[in-house]
């Protein structure tokens, strides 16, 4: 059980995505965990076969305590499937696995926009991962047209620039096997995949039309009620995980406000240019590839933490710098408490993948979705409460790191300038530090480094 | 599309975006944005949505606009 953030005890296997017999490579996810905050993705920490699973769904497990033996290869490529006969599980989890291409979120996006499926897309990154220009040199399915040649049709509920969101599943020939990548959560996959169900026949109700367990269900029982499965599920109800919540932040909190002698600093940040930046270019571009103010925000909140990287990384019996900047964004839950997932390497982001990893952060955090890599290692985290209507936050630092950044409202003040009286538009930008790491000069340098940075939008 | 519509369609993609929403008892006047915690990622896939829907133009000059039901269903409503 691996700890999946600093405030982690135990977790409760609500999942498993792979069966003995399966083979795994690191990375791959291969079970959802329960923490008090979300259910998180986690990911293998080697490659193997899996031998044996030693914990059943549902159990709780202390952090460290093993989930499963994964015999690591002999060198044959597929040595743990018996040849000849491999188990209807084992052959399903790695056709599955070969038709879901392997992609980041930037890149599925750029496919989407560009009508390109990725399921015919070669590979050329590592592992078979599908780059950026995999998807430029990719055949482009025109926009607009009604019906692509491409299996792409039968994908989710999603519009493509210059046509229409299609709101129906496509035609049953573009079947899973056929390559083409129907959304789905790994649940219904497997559900589907035991049932011999064609997900491409099955209508998603989940986020961009992405296929849940419950509409594979209803698919194959459309009268029945969900009771048998219910009681597989966690019995967690809405109030009890709000008060796993609420102690988990609380205690995290405890613990900083006990170890972390916090210092505060606090500058009022210019942000007439970046505003007028962001305009012009906003203006130019469709709604999905517009920015929003607190994207460029967070790319200035990197690159700073980069600059002074006395703020980026841990405190654990004396600090560790961060080998990159992994930003932790603060995130509200609705129905309350939050979460701190990171995008990882952000200062290195171009602004519209950087914005493209938000976006898709905060709606997994929000659907409880994470992987595990994400919850464990942000180096310095932003919290930003500007969309609630205040002007200023000083945050509590999370352990076991040195600094949280707080971004406020962006209102419009009187503002002396060369002499002169104006309006502009600022944003109050706070740094909560561990003075066991830093000083406040240091500090006072990486609010400087935000300001600076902000004065030029277009070199971030 | 008209007001009816239009607010229809408005209160369909608030819906999906906070799921747990009560919209019977919003007023079309008042900013949907404060009442259900919108932040500006939320507000961006309303516009999203809405612009692909309605199949109109919404630029960043009109979200002032769209801050209350009514204000957005009469923009969609011209637009359309």
């Amino acid at each position: 059980m691996p700890s999946l953030g600093a405030d982690m005890t135990e977790g409760t296997l609500l999942e498993w995505l792979v069966r003995p017999g399966d083979r795994v490579d690191r990375g791959d996810i291969v079970a959802v965990v329960d923490t008090a905050k979300a259910a998180i993705e986690v990911e293998c920490f080697e490659t193997g076969t899996v031998e044996e699973l030693l914990v059943e769904p549902g159990a709780v497990v202390p952090v460290g305590a093993p989930l499963a033996v994964i015999a690591p290869d002999a060198g044959a490529p597929d040595a743990g499937a018996p040849a000849g006969v491999p188990s209807a599980g084992a052959g399903e989890q790695q056709a599955e696995q070969h038709d879901r291409p392997i992609a980041t979120p930037l890149v599925r996006r750029l496919a989407e926009a560009g009508g390109v499926d990725l399921a015919a897309v070669h590979g050329t990154g590592p592992g078979g991962r599908i780059t950026k220009a995999d998807v430029e040199s990719a055949p482009h399915v025109s926009a607009g047209s009604e019906h692509p040649a491409e299996p792409a049709a039968a994908g989710p509920a999603r519009a493509r620039p210059g046509g229409h969101a299609r709101s129906e599943p496509g035609p049953p020939a573009a079947a899973e096997g056929s390559g083409a990548r129907i959304r789905a959560t790994p649940m219904a996959r497997r559900i589907a995949g035991e049932a011999g169900l064609d997900l491409a026949l099955v209508r998603g109700s989940g986020a961009d039309g992405a296929v849940r367990a419950a509409d594979v269900r209803a698919a194959l029982h459309p009268a029945e009620t969900e009771e048998p499965q219910a009681v597989a599920e966690p019995p967690r109800t809405a109030g009890a995980r709000a008060e796993a919540m609420r102690q988990a932040v609380g205690a995290l909190m405890d613990r900083s406000k006990r170890e972390i002698p916090h210092y505060y600093l606090s500058t009022t940040v210019d942000l007439a240019a970046a505003m007028r930046w962001l305009r012009e270019r906003n203006r130019q571009l469709p709604v999905p590839d517009r920015l929003v103010p607190a994207a460029l925000m967070l790319k200035a909140a990197a690159v700073a933490a980069r600059e002074v990287p006395q703020l980026n990384g841990w405190w654990t019996d004396g600090f560790t710098p961060a080998p990159a900047v992994h930003l932790g964004v603060a995130v509200a839950l609705r129905g309350g408490g939050l979460i701190a997932p990171a995008i990882h390497d952000a200062a290195d982001l171009p602004l519209p993948e950087l914005m493209a990893h938000l976006r898709d952060l905060v709606a997994r955090a929000r659907a409880g979705r994470l992987r595990g890599s994400e919850t464990t290692d942000p180096s310095i985290t932003v919290t930003s409460l500007g969309d609630q209507g205040v002007e200023a936050v000083f945050g509590v630092i999370y352990p076991p790191q040195v600094a949280l950044v707080g971004l406020g409202k962006v209102v419009e003040r009187p503002w002396a300038s060369d002499g002169m009286l104006g309006v502009r538009p600022v944003v109050t930008a706070t740094l909560s530090a561990d003075h066991r790491a830093s000083d406040g000069a240091t500090g006072a340098r990486y609010l400087s480094a935000l300001d600076r940075l902000l004065q030029r939008p277009e070199e971030l | 599309m008209n007001q009816d519509q239009a607010e229809e369609l408005v209160k369909e993609v608030l819906l999906e975006i906070v799921p747990d929403a009560d919209l019977t008892s919003t007023d079309a006047q008042t900013d949907f944005r404060r009442e259900l915690e919108l932040d500006s990622m939320d507000f961006l896939t309303l516009v999203e949505r809405l612009s692909v829907r309605a199949g109109c133009r919404i630029d960043e000059d009109d979200y002032p606009r769209m801050a209350t039901l009514a204000g957005s269903a009469a923009l969609l409503a011209e637009r359309t």
